[in-house]
């Protein structure tokens, strides 16, 4: 059997990270009430990973009018490790920290 | 085509700088500070086109070097002895990240005791750094090596990092006329630096990270492995290419002086052999048959030459101007294992001029007596033997 | 339609393998936002050598030397050189290096490359410890913090001296920009990094980025103790443009030390004593600063 040898000489990474999915990580996921959200993105602003990204106005009510034209966030659980800082630093505490119900993790 | 005076030092700066590296780390040690003073002056001059870090020390030259050939430009650094062992650590880095740096090492003591002078445990102390070794004889091929070692080292199924040797003061601070070849023919020698790989924003990738055991650290490691083999065909062509092209006649592993009728040959690195050949001919005038092989790569080891060596000679001296503390010093205990089972004559080890203890023309006419005596025997007396030190008689002339 | 107050392009991938909350993290998404894709790093042994993840992965759209631990000062200075040697000037040139590599292993080489004066940046993540190791004490553990090589113990062998700050020295070093910054105060930070960008020359920043696996505090509290950590004056946020101070976030009213400590478990065995001590040390920091800031913008 041939052995099997790098392309590279020297280790160079190119594959991107998200191959891997960290959401396996969690104990708590965050969970958002979008009817309390403001839409200030702080949330977004302090993810690490970050797994938290933009989604279109209305995908998701709006507690007031004056609001319901900015875009709206959305938790990428494949990667949040639940952390809970979106929850810790949202003003309005619209973001719950859940037990991470089933043992696999899935949605 | 000029000619000029020129120390050992001097000629490795004009080695590099014919050969254009866009980046030199330099830092000074003696006896290798005037290889990087030169080069400023080259620079300063407006006759080098290069970008010069006065870095703060060895570690940190290497360091840069590494840096900055990743970054897709040829470099080139001088250090010596202590410069050597500081960069230690990152010499591996280099060879690692199979980056062909090519590096001026000018042989000189460890301390303690605190010494400048030529020895070679330094660069010995580096023979698993995966770096490329050739040790030089004359200031000529200091020049003519720096430039050959660029070309093997950049191929890319090379990339190994080289040093070129040479020993302290007998070289570095002694003039000898030397040819200094063409800037444009070098160039074409040469051509451009194209690296196989390197730092680009538009092709982000990340350089030497962590990998687990099951990751192909072994297989990458065996790579480096196979690029040293590689790299003896590649120095056969590129001596071959180089002798041709100006005019020079390297043999490329092993010089041999007189060896083909010899009854003991003496095996050594650096300019113990340029002495060690006019002792040749002064013996044979007496009717000694004896001759000297001068080994120029240590790294990759020229086994194949040993070997074919040892057919031809009744007896085979090993001169080591350092010493390991294990089986013998190291040039011996390597050309021991590579005859292993392929000779049974005898092979002896010569440990001297260290600390740049001087070896004299009678010092080793004592020495091949002793070979030509052990060949006779058919066996060496003894496996390791110091010349010289104080008081013991047999060495004094 | 979004109001963002960071510019929104990421850099950084998701998928990376630092622990939950970390605050290095945080640093480098901020620090690659304010820079830009044109970038190089150089980064040695420390948390974000690991971060990327395991060969073959990475975790950035920017190109990644992985280093030695001691040598991101020469690093940098020869990836610089390289490039410009190369015509790409525009490149920028970034050192992310760990309180350990910096305050330590790394001065030497951080001394001299900022000497020479190349056109790079320096980063220093400051998580306050060798944590990549497992939270050893580095010359930047403030005083009174527990670590593994500072436990405590019978002797009470915590980390007493005074923490160092690489900040300073780098000002003795007359470069011209040098600044501190924090993960809680993102537009301060990028703001900072832009700054710096304008400036042909070395310019260091030091990110105080909590770690919450090291500080022992729940993962959620990060950006909430890096916040505390300014508000009660133990790491204050300034830069240093061409030798003068600037403090550029000024607590009114600044909230007691004990506030800060009471979050995090590497101060919990502290007395009232200690706390106090510490309590003043922050204050003779902070008047030092706000004189310094004083005597260097005078004329």
């Amino acid at each position: 059997m041939p052995i099997i040898l790098p392309e590279d000489p020297t280790p160079i990474a190119k594959v991107p990270s998200t191959e891997n999915k960290t959401g396996g990580w969690r104990t708590f996921r965050p969970v958002v009430h979008y009817e309390k959200c403001i839409r200030c993105y702080i949330c977004w602003k302090f993810c690490p990973e970050p797994a938290i990204f933009f989604a279109p106005p209305d995908k998701h009510p709006a507690p007031k009018e004056a609001l319901a034209k900015f875009d709206t966030i959305e938790i990428n659980y494949d990667y949040c490790k639940g952390c809970g800082i979106c929850a810790n630093e949202c003003p309005v505490k619209a973001i719950e920290m859940v037990f991470e119900e089933s043992a696999g993790g899935e949605e | 085509m000029m000619k000029m005076i020129l120390t050992g030092n001097e000629s490795a700066a004009w080695g590099a700088r014919l050969s254009r590296p866009k980046v030199i780390a330099a830092y000074p040690i003696t006896p290798q500070t005037s290889i990087i003073e030169t080069i400023a002056a080259f620079i300063a001059n407006g006759e080098m086109d290069a970008r010069y870090i006065r870095v703060e020390s060895e570690h940190s030259a290497m360091a840069a070097c590494i840096a900055a050939q990743n970054t897709g430009v040829r470099t080139f650094t001088a250090t010596s002895a202590h410069g050597l062992a500081l960069m230690h650590e990152v010499l591996i880095w280099a060879s690692g990240a199979r980056l062909p740096i090519v590096m001026s090492v000018v042989n000189r003591a460890m301390a303690p005791p605190w010494s400048v002078w030529t020895d070679q445990l330094d660069t010995m102390a580096e023979r698993d750094s995966g770096w490329i070794q050739l040790y030089t004889q004359n200031n000529q091929e200091v020049l003519d090596s720096i430039i050959m070692s660029y070309k093997i080292a950049e191929k890319h199924n090379i990339l190994l990092p080289s040093m070129v040797i040479e020993d302290a003061f007998i070289l570095s601070h002694t003039a000898e006329a030397v040819d200094i070849p063409d800037q444009r023919k070098v160039d074409d020698f040469l051509g451009e630096y194209e690296p196989a790989f390197k730092l680009d924003p538009e092709d982000p990738a990340g350089f030497g990270s962590l990998i687990m055991p099951e990751g192909p650290y072994m297989e990458f490691r065996y790579k480096m492995a196979l690029a040293m083999e590689d790299a003896k065909k590649e120095i056969r062509k590129v001596v071959d290419e180089y002798n041709e092209t100006f005019g020079r006649d390297y043999q490329p592993f092993i010089e041999e002086y007189r060896t083909e009728d010899a009854d003991a040959v003496l095996l050594v690195l650096g300019t113990i052999g340029s002495t060690a050949k006019d002792v040749v001919d002064r013996m044979r005038e007496k009717g000694k048959k004896v001759g000297v092989a001068r080994v120029r790569y240590f790294r990759p080891f020229p086994t194949e030459d040993i070997r074919a060596l040892a057919k031809k000679v009744d007896m085979i001296g090993v001169a080591d101007r350092s010493y390991s503390f294990g089986p013998g010093a190291d040039l011996f205990a390597e050309t021991r294992s590579v005859l292993y089972k392929h000779t049974d004559i005898p092979v002896k080890n010569y440990v001297m001029g260290l600390g740049g203890r001087d070896i004299t023309p009678a010092i080793l006419e004592k020495v091949f007596d002793d070979m030509l005596s052990v060949a006779k025997e058919g066996v060496a007396d003894k496996e390791i033997e110091w010349v010289g030190l104080h008081g013991d008689e047999r060495w004094s002339t | 339609m979004r109001k963002l107050t960071i510019p929104e392009e990421e850099h950084m991938l998701p998928g990376h393998t630092a622990c939950l909350g970390c605050g290095a993290t945080i640093a480098m998404r901020y620090v690659l936002k304010a820079l830009g894709k044109n970038t190089v790093l150089s980064i040695p042994a420390c948390c974000w050598a690991v971060i990327p993840g395991v060969y073959p992965h990475r975790a950035l759209n920017v190109p990644l030397l992985y280093t030695a631990f001691e040598v991101t000062g020469a690093a940098i200075s020869g990836i610089r050189e390289a490039l410009d040697a190369l015509g790409k000037e525009d490149v920028n040139v970034v050192g992310f290096a760990g309180d350990g590599g910096t305050a330590d292993i790394g001065l030497q080489a951080l001394s001299a490359a900022m000497e020479r004066g190349h056109n790079v940046f320096y980063i220093m993540y400051d998580n306050e410890a060798y944590m990549n190791t497992g939270i050893q004490r580095s010359g930047s553990t403030p005083p009174g913090a527990w670590t593994t090589t500072t436990p405590g113990g019978k002797k009470r062998m915590y980390k007493w001296e005074p923490k160092k700050s690489v900040a300073e020295i780098m000002v003795a070093h007359n470069i011209p920009y040098v600044a501190t910054a924090t993960i809680a105060y993102p537009e301060d930070m990028i703001a900072k990094l832009r700054r710096a960008k304008e400036i042909k020359g070395p310019k260091f920043i030091q990110i105080f980025s909590p770690c919450p696996t090291g500080w022992r505090h729940p993962p959620d509290k990060t950006v909430e103790v890096s916040r505390l950590a300014v508000q009660t004056n133990a790491f204050p946020l300034y830069e240093v443009v061409n030798g003068k101070y600037r403090i550029t976030v000024k607590p009114k009213n600044p909230k007691p030390i004990k506030e800060y400590l009471k979050l995090q478990g590497r101060f919990r065995h502290l007395t009232e004593e200690e706390i106090a001590r510490i309590q003043e040390y922050v204050n003779e920091n902070w008047k030092a600063l706000l004189k310094k800031e004083r005597c260097s913008q005078e004329d």
